[in-house]
């Protein structure tokens, strides 16, 4: 009962600062697009520019309120917001949230699957590496993970499809389905196929650093006091790794796995446009390029919200499993 | 009784029961530490220069050469004009490490003043910036990049405004909390309380804890600017396509790939990770060269 | 049962420049302890203490070298016998709570190390319970955390990993620094318990006043060697009986007696004079004393490292 009202008032606190959150990057970005020097009519009118005369921009301009003073246009825009209305993507002529939810589905396999293995694969490099510091094992994890902390994910993933598709043909080239095929059509081995190299790209990546971070936080517990005594009554280190190492550094490893998703996202965006995979970070880099103010703003919006999920997640996890938080009354 | 200080008061385990050295390269012999510094050093000075070094021969037009795989004439191979992979390469890095330290060192700046000046002044200022950091940490780093480019229309003062109003969060972070500590260490107290002025205790207690992260802080922001910036340039929002930035080589290499040229990829991506990298080797030592917390006793 | 001679633990680090420093913290040490008895090794903190426990348990930092003897039960403590007995045999009841992993009840731990000890796990749980019993811990206790123990408690459930498996010697490192004198006695009165029930128990501790409670011999450690091995009741006798300079000084530093302190300090680790270590703030020195390290030496039923000490 304890634990199910801490949780509620947990929640709360949590969603009032999304909410606040969500504010500022709502004034933030409306401010920094209004100002920037993109004339959304000509961004939206595009090749036409020539054909249209200028009574016509003009009416254009009016009907999007844009002869406002910024505030009200705020206001404005903001009220839509709060009633769920995104607006209009100018690139796919859909409703933002439309094509954000469509967009997000087809990237969701991708991002969970390389969430999911640069965690779990992370996790148990970075306690191998911990258990053997300073062996051959140790070192190979250590130099893979640093290479790669460090590695352009699009390179990566220009190398991936190098190898495993142009030259060994054992993936597809591009996209999430075969081409030609309508959505239904599609069998999961299909999606599975076109999915594989895009999340092993995105895992990669994700993979050095939950290892290096798992390793370091392995080598403090293993330096840390209670292990040493633990050594004094006999334990072996592969012992001390299960009954102190793994539960010791499991929360950290879970809050990295937590603010993971901050760069999955950024990384999605990169591999989505190297395997032209049709998901949401494509959709971000081509609402950038034609100017798709509607759409940028609401994939802004969206992945606040993706990210603070991650974090809260994090956050949640470590109320529930560190004893010192969950029964209190002891500092960390 | 005083006690000798330098004797190890806990004991540390690894995994033969030994102990472990927590970072193995202290270990090794300072001047090996000062050697990889110069190393580095010298490589970027001619990374950066290389472009003028090199000159502009390969990167004319040479029909005849043109789609040739790596070789003794041309190390990198030759693209689809026929131009010098590796000359496209070194002035693409050239260009990329100069947008990246710009960039970077703007940022910088600005994290470390304003990490200082909250702390400094505290209260409604230091939440102001605190909640201004969560707020840029709320988004993921390339979403925002991408915004601020966008908005303030793309190109390479595009891609330096954005990369250089992102990454001042994180030295912020350190710097201010860097300096909270100072403020409330003892020995500052004291100071404080001996009658010590302001900017004597700046000086002599402060800058030495901060000089060295700022500047290590400074040289690990590097890479990720130089990164960000080539993501940016790949997916065309960033440096004009005119440019022989690593990112528009690499954007334009995905239109070869299919015919098996690989070379247009993987040598300009390996050399802008080798230049990364050396990034990161370079702030590690310089780290564990001058920062006092970390030189080993 | 535990016999040290001339154990010497040095260590070699880095230094700022290409330097190595060579650290010896502990020289020439001699110390035994039979069944049954108390034997506490009393030295000023950080002294280098600590670091003889982990010898015995083979439980030091790797670039630590090991010089000297050690004997258990009259066979030597090879590193591979040392693995094999520390746990089992041989013990440890650590300084403080901070050696107890935060995350995991306090009862699952104790159950640990009497498995540990060679149990399987219904007679280590069963030991767990009889441990804490034993010493008065209620029955909530097993499922504590650490963080949520009180002082007295925590230094109860260390005592008790101690005794849940069948260890005769039990090596108590610094079980009572700044505590409650009501805690420091009760923690002392269940290791005099231990020597009585037949364990041998080697108390480390700066605190030499509440060694004199519970122990049989005292050996005085000072700048990483036992200077003097005296019978506790030689401290009871006064300055006279005790051997060594320093021991003598020691002495004379408790508030009970004169209360004064000896001048200078304790020579440098890396820096250990070539004659003996405590020439530079003996008052008995004399140019023999910096020559060479003085030999230990039987003096009226206890040992003694000097060579001025009178019978």
């Amino acid at each position: 009962m304890q634990i199910a009202s801490s949780i509620l008032r947990f929640t709360a606190r949590k969603l009032l600062r999304l909410l606040i959150l969500l504010g500022a990057v709502a004034v933030f970005s409306f401010v920094l697009i209004n100002l920037s020097p993109i004339d959304p009519v000509n961004a939206y009118i595009g090749a036409d520019m020539l054909l249209i005369s200028p009574e016509q921009r003009a009416l254009i301009a009016t009907r999007w309120g844009l002869d406002q003073p910024m505030t009200v246009r705020f206001a404005r825009w903001a009220e839509q917001i709060l009633q769920g209305n995104l607006g209009v993507s100018i690139i796919f002529n859909q409703p933002v949230a439309t094509v954000i939810a469509d967009r997000f589905s087809t990237s969701l396999a991708l991002m969970a699957t390389a969430w999911i293995l640069s965690g779990a694969i992370g996790f148990v490099l970075g306690i191998l590496a911990g258990m053997r510091e300073g062996s051959l094992i140790d070192r190979a994890i250590r130099l893979y993970a640093y290479t790669l902390a460090s590695s352009p994910t699009f390179w990566v993933a220009l190398l991936l499809l190098i190898i495993f598709s142009v030259s060994l043909k054992w993936a597809p080239f591009c996209c999430a389905s075969p081409p030609g095929l309508l959505p239904d059509q599609v069998t999961i081995t299909q999606r599975l196929q076109h999915l594989i190299l895009p999340a092993i790209t995105l895992s990669i990546v994700g993979v050095a650093n939950m290892a290096l971070h798992t390793r370091q936080k392995l080598i403090e517990v293993l330096q840390s006091e209670y292990a040493l005594f633990a050594r004094a009554q006999g334990e072996s280190i592969w012992g001390l790794v299960q009954n102190h190492g793994i539960r010791n550094v499991a929360l950290p490893a879970i809050t990295l796995q937590g603010a993971a998703l901050s760069e999955l996202f950024g990384g999605a965006v990169l591999a989505e446009q190297v395997f032209s995979y049709p998901g949401l970070g494509q959709a971000t880099v081509q609402a950038a390029i034609r100017s798709d103010v509607p759409l940028l703003l609401g994939i802004v919006f969206f992945s606040a919200i993706f990210v603070f999920v991650g974090n809260t997640l994090a956050d949640l996890a470590y109320q529930v499993i560190d004893p010192r938080i969950r029964i209190g009354g002891g500092a960390q | 009784m005083s006690q000798s200080s330098t004797t190890p008061a806990t004991t540390t385990l690894s995994s033969s029961g030994k102990v472990a050295r927590i970072y193995p390269w202290q270990m090794n012999r300072r001047q090996k530490t000062v050697l990889t510094i110069g190393l580095c050093l010298g490589f970027f000075a001619l990374a950066l220069l290389g472009g003028r070094i090199i000159g502009d021969a390969g990167l004319s037009t040479n029909l005849p050469s043109r789609n040739q795989a790596p070789s003794l004439a041309h190390p990198f191979g030759t693209d689809w004009l026929g131009r010098d992979m590796l000359t496209r390469t070194l002035h693409g890095l050239s260009l990329s490490l100069w947008v990246g330290l710009l960039a970077a060192t703007f940022s910088a700046v600005i994290g470390a003043a304003l990490g200082t000046i909250a702390a400094t002044i505290g209260g409604w200022v230091d939440t102001l910036l605190t909640w201004c950091i969560d707020v840029f940490f709320s988004l993921p780093h390339l979403v925002l990049l991408i915004m601020i480019a966008f908005a303030v229309g793309g190109g390479t003062t595009g891609v330096i405004i954005a990369v250089a109003c992102t990454h001042w969060t994180g030295l912020a972070r350190i710097i201010r909390a860097e300096v909270l500590q100072l403020r409330s260490a003892p020995y500052v107290q004291l100071a404080a309380q001996f009658g010590r002025s302001p900017t004597w205790i700046a000086c002599e207690h402060m800058l030495p804890h901060l000089v060295p992260q700022f500047l290590v802080g400074l040289i690990l922001l590097f890479p990720h600017a130089i990164l960000h910036e080539a993501g940016l340039t790949f997916i065309g929002i960033g440096l004009s396509p005119h440019l022989p930035a690593i990112g528009i080589i690499l954007a334009e290499s995905m239109r070869y790939l299919a015919t098996g040229y690989w070379w247009l990829a993987a040598m300009p991506g390996a050399a802008l990770l080798i230049a990364v990298k050396l990034f990161d080797v370079l702030g590690e030592h310089v780290r564990a060269l001058i920062d006092p917390k970390t030189r080993q006793s | 049962m535990l016999h040290v001679q001339n154990l010497t633990v040095a260590f070699t680090v880095y230094e700022r420049g290409l330097a190595q420093k060579r650290l010896t913290v502990i020289t020439d040490l001699d110390v035994e302890v039979q069944a049954g008895e108390v034997v506490a090794i009393v030295g000023a903190s950080g002294s280098g203490k600590s670091l003889l426990a982990h010898a015995i348990l083979g439980i030091l930092p790797h670039n630590a070298d090991l010089g000297g003897t050690m004997t258990f039960e009259g066979e030597a403590l090879t590193p591979a016998r040392k693995e094999a007995l520390r746990g089992k045999q041989i013990v440890l009841v650590p300084q403080s709570v901070a050696s107890l992993d935060p995350l995991m009840r306090v009862g699952a731990q104790v159950q640990r190390a009497a498995q540990l000890s060679g149990q399987r796990s219904r007679a280590a749980d069963q030991a767990v319970d009889q441990a804490f019993r034993r010493y008065s811990l209620p029955e909530t206790t097993r499922q504590r955390y650490p963080f949520q123990l009180s002082g007295g408690m925590a230094r109860r459930v260390l005592v008790s990993t101690a005794v849940v498996g069948s260890a005769k010697l039990v090596i108590a490192d610094e079980p009572t620094p700044g505590l409650h004198p009501q805690i420091v006695a009760e923690t002392l009165g269940h290791l005099r318990e231990l020597a009585d029930e037949g364990c041998g128990v080697l108390l480390i501790t700066h605190d030499i006043e509440a060694a004199l409670q519970i122990a049989d011999r005292v050996a005085v450690f000072y700048a990483g060697t036992t200077v003097e091995m005296a019978l506790a009741s030689d401290f009871a006798h006064g300055a006279t009986a005790l051997r060594h300079p320093y021991t003598k000084a020691l002495w004379r530093a408790l508030p009970q007696n004169e209360f004064i302190a000896l001048a200078g300090t304790q020579p440098n680790p890396d820096a250990l004079p070539d004659g003996c270590l405590f020439a530079d703030r003996c008052p008995l020195v004399t140019a023999a004393c910096r020559v060479a390290r003085p030999e230990s030496r039987s003096l009226r039923g206890g040992l003694v490292r000097c060579i001025h000490a009178e019978g």
